[in-house]
């Protein structure tokens, strides 16, 4: 189970570390997360189909500044190789992933906060010689939070992945919802949060609300013609 | 590359200090990490530091003079602006240490430069590239495209303005100095806001319904359904907007359907 698990925490970490400390080029976000997960385990199109909930859900939580928000690098890694491991996906398998991924990723918000703390904590114990100017005290301070950061990541993607598994395990040998009414339910719920999120972002450019509109109709005629 | 300074009195451009490539490639790659000790103390401070100090190696005598010393404190104290837009501060910051302002109009500068740094970034950025970019690729996916496209289309594409970001605020900050607020008043800056919300909104519309065909599957009968669930569930999340999130409402919804499911095949058994 270690062997297993370890490559997936590293790339928790490495994910999680994209949230905010490095390089933020948003290969954290559900979308890709999920899928590099899902093509880590041999399943890219299961990580993609999984990342694409989740990626409905987190358009509702963009990293503005100061604010508390969940952590989604390594929430998707969780949801990516939960669904992954059953690439049948059978009735239960994406609820239970993203719903995993959603607990990791509130869980990942609480523990960014208290690496925040802790960094505050590191930062005022160096606080004389970073007044000296004293390049060693700036430069590891910085590589300190970033080491940190790293493992932050790493050790909640193992934990969660260890935790759940069993969990999901259990839970797919109970499921009673039919597949395609458990997906549709799933898909429900993140395209509310999707719309109320868009509903937010948007409502006070003038025009927005028809180009979403116009964009709406683009879609389902496409979906139509199909 | 040679960069330029303003002459305020002749109201020229004359030839400033160069900035080494290597020097300036090491700043590129520090601030990708600029955020690596943010903390609720000093916000991004420590980072602004770790990033400007590979220029401040310039300074005469090296690092080992107060010189170097106190400018390196003074660069490394609260700080707080959008990770991509602290680029520009970076720049002219270095360009501002390098050029030897006093010490006082250099703090000024500093806080000044907080607030417009973030609210820009944060409109521009997390309200419009990023939800941008993540809906072309949902609509992408929703149009049958795979993995690989997925994926390339969304890290491409944002990051090609991520990057761009990054570059023109370390080249505009250093090139105007302690003048780069004026770099604030580009077009760019200023109208693009707007202009990317209206085609996200597009976007938006486009991808709601594609993506959602595509994750249901085949055997689309559902679909009407979903979409009349989406408008009320979405209506319920505006409706409740400061008092829950819509993440952490799905997280409930999602829990009670579990144990539903779950106690459900014990009755049936």
């Amino acid at each position: 189970m270690i062997v297993e698990i370890l490559p997936l925490a590293l790339l928790g970490g490495v994910l999680g570390l994209d949230v905010v400390s490095f390089p933020q080029a948003m290969i954290s976000r559900p979308l890709a997360a999920a899928t590099i997960t899902g093509a880590f385990m041999g399943e890219p199109l299961s990580g993609l189909l999984v990342g694409a909930a989740l990626e409905l859900i987190a358009l509702e939580t963009l990293p503005f500044g100061a604010s508390r928000y969940p952590e989604w690098g390594s929430a998707a890694v969780v949801g990516g190789a939960l669904f992954a491991s059953h690439p049948a996906h059978p009735a239960g398998s994406m609820t239970l992933a993203v719903l995993c991924a959603l607990a990791t990723a509130w869980i990942g918000g609480w523990t960014m906060v208290k690496l925040r703390q802790q960094n505050a904590r590191w930062a005022g114990a160096r606080r004389s010689a970073i007044d000296a100017g004293a390049r060693g005290s700036v430069i590891g301070l910085q590589l300190l939070g970033l080491t940190a950061d790293l493992l932050r990541g790493a050790l909640l993607t193992g934990i969660v992945l260890a935790v759940t598994r069993p969990f999901v395990d259990a839970a797919l040998a109970r499921w009673s919802v039919d597949a395609q009414l458990e997906r549709a339910i799933v898909v429900a719920v993140a395209a509310s949060v999707m719309a109320g999120a868009a509903w937010k972002i948007f409502h006070a450019t003038s025009g927005a609300r028809w180009f979403f509109l116009g964009g709406l109709g683009i879609g389902l005629g496409i979906l139509v013609l199909r | 590359m040679t960069m330029t300074k303003p002459n305020e009195a002749a109201g020229a451009i004359v030839p400033a200090r160069t900035l080494p490539l290597g020097t300036r490639v090491a700043i590129f790659f520090r601030l990708l990490a600029i955020q690596g000790s943010w903390n609720y103390e000093i916000l991004l401070g420590n980072g602004i530091g770790f990033c400007v100090e590979p220029a401040l190696r310039q300074l005469p005598g090296g690092v080992h003079t107060p010189g170097f010393k106190k400018a390196l404190a003074r660069e490394s104290q609260y700080f707080n602006a959008h990770p991509y837009f602290a680029s520009l501060a970076v720049g002219a910051l270095a360009r501002a240490e390098l050029d030897q302002e006093p010490g006082e109009r250099i703090e000024r500068f500093r806080t000044a430069l907080c607030g417009p740094l973030g609210s820009v970034g944060d409109r521009l950025v997390w309200a419009g590239w990023l939800p941008l970019c993540s809906l072309l690729a949902l609509a992408a996916f929703g149009l049958g495209a795979g993995p690989a496209v997925v994926l390339a289309l969304f890290l491409v594409t944002y990051n090609i303005g991520h990057f761009a970001l990054r570059i023109w605020g370390l080249n505009t900050g250093w090139s105007h100095g302690l003048k780069v607020a004026s770099a604030l008043g580009n077009p760019v800056l200023r109208r693009g806001p707007q202009q990317i919300a209206r085609l996200a909104a597009l976007a938006a519309g486009v991808a709601l319904p594609l993506a959602l065909s595509r994750v249901i599957g085949p055997g689309r009968s559902l679909i009407g359904g979903v979409l009349l669930a989406v408008v009320l569930g979405e209506m319920l999340i505006v409706k409740l907007s400061g008092r829950i999130e819509g993440w952490r409402l799905a997280l409930v919804v999602l829990a009670i359907f579990v144990l539903y499911s779950v106690a459900r095949s014990s009755v049936i058994r």
